[in-house]
């Protein structure tokens, strides 16, 4: 039986290979772990950090829901998913999914679908702060990510 | 009918405040039509919700379509469009 999704909203960093393990402790049934890890990056060098804004309740809601959606429909093991606010420097991590199945394309499938009805359903916004010191644009929402989400369906 | 709105991102930037409790007026009864009302209260909400077709809504916590009625729900999230991940 699959555990619920594991999942947190959460300002610190979390540490990838502690989250692998307890996911997968104990287990004799995982035979596939996929980890997928979004990082905050500088395409310009004009980019200081990103703040993360959420919904608080709500995001955490709609990541369960969506890692329950996940849970189900690939027969996942085990699910974890970690999204961060406040903050963010370029390099540092901003989201981590782990999906945990007996084969490995279920594993492959279960956090990308996790992370493409993420981007798109869960309430987290990014404002850019640039390196001048003066405040950037909030990030805009782009077409190919409800793509990526309704290839699903 | 008294409700909580609350706001992120831009909305709230545009709005200048994170959440408020308003009143709403007996003819507001569908999403689409507290976006039309809020739009008729101040500058800063009609920047706020200049194209009212690109602003998410949730109620209670769970997002709805603009033609979704309003019924008794106590917190009216407003927002743009999301870009976590």
């Amino acid at each position: 039986m699959p555990d619920a999704p594991n999942i947190r909203i959460q300002a610190q960093d979390f540490d990838l290979q502690a989250e692998i393990e307890a996911l997968t402790s104990g287990r004799r049934d995982i035979g596939a772990v996929v980890t997928f890890t979004g990082l905050c990056r500088d395409e310009r060098g004009s980019l200081s950090a990103l703040e993360l804004e959420h919904y608080p309740g709500m995001a955490e809601a709609e990541m369960r829901r969506i890692g329950k959606l996940a849970t189900d429909r690939f027969s996942l093991l085990g699910l974890t998913a970690i999204h961060r606010f406040g903050r963010i420097a370029p390099g540092e991590n901003i989201v981590l999914v782990i999906a945990a199945a007996p084969h490995r394309q279920a594993a492959f499938d279960g956090a990308s679908f996790m992370m493409d009805f993420l981007k798109t359903s869960a309430p987290f916004w990014k404002k850019e702060h640039k390196v001048d010191g003066s405040a950037g644009d909030w990030v805009a929402a782009k077409d190919a990510d409800d793509r990526a989400r309704d290839r699903w369906q | 009918m008294t409700v909580k709105l609350v706001y992120f991102a831009w909305v709230r930037e545009r709005i200048g405040k994170p959440e408020e409790d308003i009143d709403l007026p007996a003819d507001v009864t569908t999403v689409r039509e507290l976006l039309n009302h809020l739009k008729s209260l101040g500058e800063e909400y009609e920047a706020a919700l200049q194209y009212p077709e690109v602003i998410r809504v949730a109620i209670d916590q769970e997002h709805v379509d603009h033609h979704e009625k309003i019924g008794n729900a106590r917190e009216i999230g407003i927002f743009p469009p999301m870009t976590g991940g």
